[in-house]
């Protein structure tokens, strides 16, 4: 289950030029950040933006950590000073420096007392006493050998253990166990020829694991040596070594039963602990997460034009012609080619945080954290793009945008869990309402699916709640039972008026919104279970559509298939074959009807980011390359391998 | 190989004005290889000693005469014989001053040519045919001439051949694009006409030779277009019957020569040997466009021997007399020394320097103070020197000997001696000179051992093998020799550093290695190597099996259980477990390293099974059993086969059992001792089946997953059409 928490994509923050951050820090259920700015920033998760800033007068920052008590922030900064921060409700205050060193520091380690604070410099470690902010120990980190001998060694992760026992990880390659009470040098791991980056270390101290710079992730036990003896000789023994990622190890998280580890290379990997968890289950799979499970693109399906976000711009696209016919498997010519109609620099530093196309393709709208700009589209033989200059104040800070079907209304989720419905003219756009929903949830709405007869707004946040609300009536209509896994993707059914949700856990419910209540063939499904196999995909559903010919056909995506679920066939059964259209395509076609189920599953496709269905009932996948992402990061570290 | 060595200028020429033509005539042999006369195109005969390059004698007719064919010796009278004006025939001797006032006789018709070969008569050969003795025509000059050709038709070029007794006199007309070929032979006079085929129309032969060699007169000739056929005349089926019939002559394409741009012009290809051609006029292959070259192109391996540019303008003349080329070109007539040596494959792919043979000794091209002082014997002869003795010129300072004189010692000297001298030899001179001397030290020595079976030196011999620059086909009795001897570690070497080993002396190694007694093998002195691989094979106990491809031991044993009754499996499970035999080696060491050398060498198939059939059936079981040896040990740790550079590989091992079994199957079915290793055998191959057929099933997943990997990239754009059931 923590697995499964973990596997949940929440929301983004988004970023802002000129604020890249350096460290991270938990406290409790507060987030901090610290920046070679030199600010510490807190941020609001409610809204998803910094909630204040605060400059630490000391230069860059390397790293921020807290204490176990959750009571104070240490900072290490450029400067060589160690900044000591109170932490208060609602905010933080400077209390004291530690004292001041001559070189940067660079990685910083609370002991679990609080009483401590290791410090990782350039060429040492030093400890301090947090009481009196003296410096107790110096300890001497040796260089690498040969041409590095020349340069000094950067301790880039430390860690203080419970039992006095400081961990470093340094740029000559070697993670090394010291006695932090007498400062001397227990033990040396050489781990690889280039940097340790990172430390971490298991909650109950038995394991620990290291990333480097080639993208290994290194684990030591706490083990005794000899079986029979109790604790005396116990020593911290490398042992496993894993190799996730092409590039640099940056970031890294050591749970009960899984590493996770971030790296350069944009993967967040999370690697099963084989001891730890029961084999052929869920949690034994190693997942990879490449993208935010968001939607990037933005489809507008009357008009065939595609809207792709960037941090930084916007692009438009108008989709290209083919003369539309070929057998299944041919790829037809195409006659008109895509065309890149505009690209729409943002303003201000923050970085876009959602866009949104109208489906008549008319409207262009996006938002930072501080701003909403909506811009009016003319097609004629050229584009034209006018901003709409007088926006509601209610339309300020969003986190998702979404229009009508019929391009008559915007919709904006705001803060507080409420969603601003705005009415769209040729000429003005008014506030028409916001809408509330009666729980006291305050996370922000990620998913928003107004329903094609523009009667229905459906609204999902990340507390896993779902509501939908009656636009005629501007009011909510009902909320769909809360499950215990959050949506990923959500539908209105253009001709039923069914809500179909598709979860993280990879369930799917069908909720009928005149009822209120589960469908018939939603309760058979979770009656009979979803197969295997599909539960056992790692990448979660991202979009949900419908094929406005055949209303039995609901037509979902995740990052690497496409799926027709036809509602009118039998459900697979756990021993009937999921992925069957290759053996479908080899029967004769009575045969082929007797065999196939309701999930008609096509695997053409990778890494896709984004799929929607046009009026004119073509499918639209777009796909982003893992290979072109690596293409545009700076190389990793190269190894000599045999014969290369 | 064959070579050219440094050239020298006999003469020099006066060609006329565009150059068209040499102004050479003829080059005739005189009393001996070493005086020729020459024939210019005017008026005058010049006699030259050839290594002299000197001028012993000039004849010339008077203004407004000309010579209208080349002048030939008569060795029987001493006479020399030339034409003028077409219809004068001229005879003199050395001692006449004047040709003026030496004897003339007009006959009836034109001539075209006076031919004599040495010893012979000099025969007449009309334009319009007619073949005469000189001696019948001077009898009565103005005889009636018939007309052999037709009226069209002229002689284009003519040559006399002396095929055993019988002189032929060869030549070619022309009429009307078409070519012919005459035959005339004299006494008894036949004729025998013949039609060559048509070359692309337009094109006709620049030059012929003819030669004769095994009771056929081969023709050779040169097309602008750079082919060189060579047709085939039985000299004995000749004369049948006469007439104007002429029959079709076949071709063959001996030689298509790179003739850059544009067709040859001035070119001539001469026969030099069976397997020679000189050819010049033609571009070197490797030299551009020019055309002024001389080569020697080897026509049995169709390989490039010897090059060398020739300054000037080259007429498309050339003349051999007793390995010397004579060709005029610019201003100057050169004499190009050569050598043709026999060739073996590897000598012609450059693979070894062919040695020469005794008899093919390099020209002496130019004469030296010292040979004419101290006579030849004394010092090599210059060309030699220039190619081979610069490096022993450098430690000239140390008495050593040529290697001509350690060609003569070998033939005379006792073992001892010669033992040193070639060692001493050898360890002077560097591998790059020593190549062409070691093939001829080696067949020096093999044919001295042949003759006088007290005379062997396996020292020597072993030495000469170890530089590696011999081949069987240099000394081809090297290898049965060593057998005869019982030199096993000579054998040894040449299995492993001769690349061309007939398989019948492989198969003759085979059977000798197999039959000899252990006894006598273990005497033998083996390469250290291949023992020491050997032991550890040996010497290898039966720790780990491990099912290596895809055959393990113990189900080998349990599969052959099964085809025998019960109650014997019992029994032989015993002794299996006590000691399985297929384990043991079932012939000594030394044995085994030589039968692992032959497994080693190179062989085709189809000519090696035919010798094979000849062992005997006791000699194939035991060579079976030991193959199988060698299988159950690989199969059981393949880290063997990396361990000596030198050893058999499992597929050789495999091949030999194959090979073995296609020739014997028959006989060993009936051999009652043979059952035990057929039914093993037979459970290898039950393995390697059930292998096979594993990997069988799993072939056409792997074959999807092939397809998969083609799937064409879609690009950065594309409109498909998905189907889904």
């Amino acid at each position: 289950m923590c697995m499964q928490r973990l596997m949940e994509f929440r929301e983004v923050i988004p970023g802002r030029d000129g604020r890249a951050v350096e460290a991270l820090c938990w406290v409790g259920q507060r987030l901090f950040s610290a920046g070679l700015n030199g600010e510490i920033t807190e941020y609001d998760l409610e809204n998803l933006k910094p909630q204040y800033v605060i400059e630490a007068y000391g230069g860059p920052i390397w790293t921020i950590s807290c204490n176990n008590q959750g009571t104070h922030l240490a900072v290490g900064c450029e400067d060589g000073t160690v900044k000591l921060f109170e932490i208060l409700k609602e905010k933080i205050q400077f209390q004291r420096n530690l004292d001041r060193q001559k070189s940067r520091i660079i990685s910083l380690s609370w002991h679990p007392s609080g009483a401590r604070i290791a410090a990782g410099m350039m060429d040492m470690i030093r400890i301090f006493d947090t009481e009196t902010g003296r410096a107790t120990h110096r300890l001497l980190v040796e260089r690498g050998v040969g041409a590095s001998k020349s340069r000094e060694v950067v301790v880039w992760s430390i860690a203080f253990l419970s039992n006095n026992t400081i961990v470093s990880g340094d740029s000559a390659g070697k993670v090394q166990i010291w006695d932090g009470l007498m400062g001397t040098l227990v033990r040396t791991h050489l781990v690889t020829k280039w940097d340790v980056l990172a430390l971490a270390v298991s909650q109950d101290e038995s394991s620990l694991i290291a990333g480097t710079s080639e993208g290994t992730i290194v684990q030591f036990q706490f083990l005794s040596s000899t079986m029979d003896r109790q604790d005396r000789d116990h020593e911290w023994v490398r042992t496993r070594t894993f190799k996730n990622h092409s590039h640099d190890v940056k970031a890294l998280a050591l749970t009960d039963t899984a590493v996770v580890s971030g790296g350069m290379d944009t993967q967040l990997v999370v690697h099963p602990l084989l001891d730890k968890v029961e084999k052929n289950t869920q949690e034994a799979a190693q997942r990879k997460i490449a993208f935010p499970h968001r939607s990037l693109v933005g489809c507008a399906k009357k008009a065939g034009l595609l809207l792709f976000q960037f941090p930084d711009h916007l692009e438009l696209w108008r989709l290209g012609e083919s003369d539309g016919n070929g057998k299944p498997g041919d790829s037809l010519t195409v006659k008109r080619k895509p065309e890149k109609l505009l690209q729409l620099k943002r303003k201000g530093e923050d970085h876009i945080c959602c866009s949104a196309l109208s489906p008549c393709g008319g409207w262009l709208v996006y938002s930072t954290v501080s701003s909403v700009r909506l811009y009016k589209l003319q097609h004629n033989n050229n584009i034209s793009v006018n901003k709409v200059s007088k926006l509601p104040k209610e339309l300020r800070s969003v986190h998702q945008l979404c229009f009508s079907a019929d391009s008559s209304k915007l919709f904006a989720s705001s803060s507080q869990s409420s969603v601003v419905v705005v009415a769209l003219n040729q000429l003005e756009c008014k506030y028409l309402q916001t809408l509330r929903h009666k729980s006291d949830s305050r996370q922000p709405i990620h998913l928003l699916s107004p329903s094609d007869d523009g009667k229905w707004l459906a609204a999902a946040n990340t507390d896993c709640q779902i509501h939908v609300y009656n636009l005629h009536k501007m009011k909510l209509h009902c909320s769909v039972p809360v499950y215990s896994s959050c949506p990923t993707a959500v539908a209105i059914h253009p001709t039923t008026n069914n809500l179909i949700s598709v979860h993280a856990d990879q369930q799917i419910f069908e909720f009928s919104l005149q009822q209120k209540e589960y469908t018939e063939w939603s309760r058979k499904l979770q009656k009979q279970g979803l197969h295997g196999l599909w539960l056992k995909r790692d990448t979660p559903v991202t979009s949900v559509g419908f094929n406005p010919k055949n209303p039995t056909h609901i037509i979902l995506n995740d990052t690497f298939m496409f799926c027709i679920i036809d509602q009118s066939l039998p459900l697979p059964e756990s021993s009937t074959i999921l992925y069957n259209q290759m053996t479908l395509r080899s029967l004769p076609a009575p045969e082929r009807t007797r065999q196939s189920h309701a999930f008609k599953i096509c695997k053409n496709f990778q890494h896709v980011l984004s799929m929607s269905l046009l009026d004119d009932l073509s499918l639209v996948v777009v796909e982003r390359p893992l290979l072109d992402v690596m293409a545009q990061l700076p190389p990793p570290v190269r190894q000599k391998k045999f014969a290369t | 190989m064959a070579a050219l060595y440094e050239g020298y200028t006999l003469c020099g020429l006066v060609p006329d004005q565009n150059l068209s033509s040499s102004g050479i005539q003829g080059i005739e042999e005189e009393r001996d290889s070493d005086h020729v006369v020459v024939t210019d195109s005017t008026r005058s005969v010049t006699l030259y000693k050839v290594s002299d390059q000197k001028l012993l004698g000039s004849w010339t007719v008077k203004q407004g005469q000309t010579l209208t064919c080349s002048a030939v010796f008569n060795s029987q009278t001493k006479e020399y014989v030339v034409v003028s004006d077409n219809k004068v025939i001229r005879i003199w001797k050395e001692e006449d001053i004047l040709l003026d006032k030496a004897f003339k006789a007009t006959v009836s018709s034109d001539i075209w040519m006076v031919h004599c070969v040495r010893g012979g008569e000099p025969v007449v050969l009309f334009k319009r045919g007619a073949v005469r003795l000189l001696d019948s025509l001077l009898a009565a000059p103005q005889q009636p001439i018939e007309e052999v050709l037709n009226q069209e038709e002229t002689i284009r070029w003519s040559n006399i051949i002396v095929a055993e007794t019988q002189q032929f006199v060869i030549f070619t007309t022309e009429q009307k694009g078409d070519h012919f070929l005459y035959l005339q032979r004299l006494n008894p006079n036949t004729l025998q006409r013949y039609r060559l085929e048509r070359e692309e129309p337009g094109v006709s032969s620049l030059s012929f030779s003819a030669s004769y060699r095994d009771k056929h007169i081969h023709l050779l000739y040169l097309y602008p277009n750079g082919h060189v056929y060579q047709s085939v005349v039985s000299v004995q089926g000749l004369a049948v019957e006469e007439g104007a019939q002429a029959l079709p002559l076949p071709r063959s394409l001996l030689l298509g020569l790179p003739v850059g741009d544009g067709l040859l012009e001035a070119a001539s290809a001469m026969v030099l040997d069976e397997a020679h051609v000189a050819v010049v006029g033609v571009p070197h292959p490797s030299a551009g466009a020019g055309k002024d070259f001389l080569c020697i192109w080897n026509t049995n391996f169709q390989t490039l021997q010897a090059g060398k540019e020739m300054a000037g303008k080259i007429y498309g003349q050339l003349w051999s007399f007793s390995n010397k080329l004579f060709i005029p070109h610019g201003k100057t007539l050169s004499i190009i020394p050569f050598e043709c040596p026999k060739s073996s494959l590897a000598s012609a792919l450059g693979k070894l320097r062919q040695a020469k043979t005794e008899e093919s000794k390099a020209p002496a091209s130019v004469p030296s103070w010292n040979n004419i002082l101290h006579g030849e014997k004394a010092q090599p002869s210059r060309t030699v020197e220039t190619r081979k003795t610069r490096t022993t010129r450098k430690t000239q300072s140390t008495p050593s000997v040529t290697i001509d004189q350690v060609l003569d010692l070998i033939k005379t000297a006792p073992v001892e001696e010669v033992q040193k001298e070639v060692e001493g030899f050898l360890s002077r001179a560097d591998l790059q000179d020593l190549q062409p001397s070691v093939g001829q030290l080696a067949s020096t020595l093999m044919s001295r051992s042949l003759n006088d079976p007290a005379f062997y030196s396996p020292s020597t011999l072993a030495q000469l093998v170890h530089t590696q620059c011999l081949c069987h086909s240099v000394c081809p009795d090297l290898v049965l020799l060593a057998l005869e001897k019982k030199d096993y570690f000579l054998c040894q070497l040449c299995l492993q550093f001769f690349p061309d080993i007939p398989e019948a002396v492989t198969c003759a190694c085979l059977k000798a290695f197999i039959s000899v007694p252990d006894v006598d093998a273990e005497k033998a002195r083996l390469e250290p190597d291949s023992i020491s691989f050997m032991e550890t094979l040996i010497s290898r106990d039966r720790g780990q099996v491990g099912v290596q491809n895809g055959f393990s031991p113990t189900s080998c044993e349990e599969d052959c259980s099964d085809n025998v009754s019960g109650h014997q499996t019992r029994t032989e499970a015993k002794e299996k477990t006590s000691a399985p035999p297929e384990q043991i080696c079932p012939v000594g060491l030394h044995k085994a390293v030589l039968l692992n050398e032959i497994l080693q060498t190179a062989y085709s198939d189809t000519f090696l099974l035919p010798h094979l059939k000849d062992l005997s059936s006791q000699h194939v079981v035991l060579f079976l059993q030991y193959l199988q040896f060698l299988y159950l040990k690989y199969s059981q740790d393949d880290s063997l086969q990396m361990h000596g550079c030198r050893s058999p590989s499992l597929a050789q091992v495999m091949d030999w059992v194959c090979l073995l079994l296609d020739a014997h199957f028959t006989v060993l079915v009936m051999t009652p001792e043979a059952k035990g290793l057929l039914l093993n055998l037979h459970s290898f191959v039950r393995s390697q089946v059930r292998l096979v057929s594993e990997l069988g099933k799993i072939e056409s997943s792997l074959q999807e997953l092939k397809k998969i990997k083609v799937k064409n990239d879609v690009g950065q754009y594309s409109i498909e059409v998905i189907e889904l059931f």
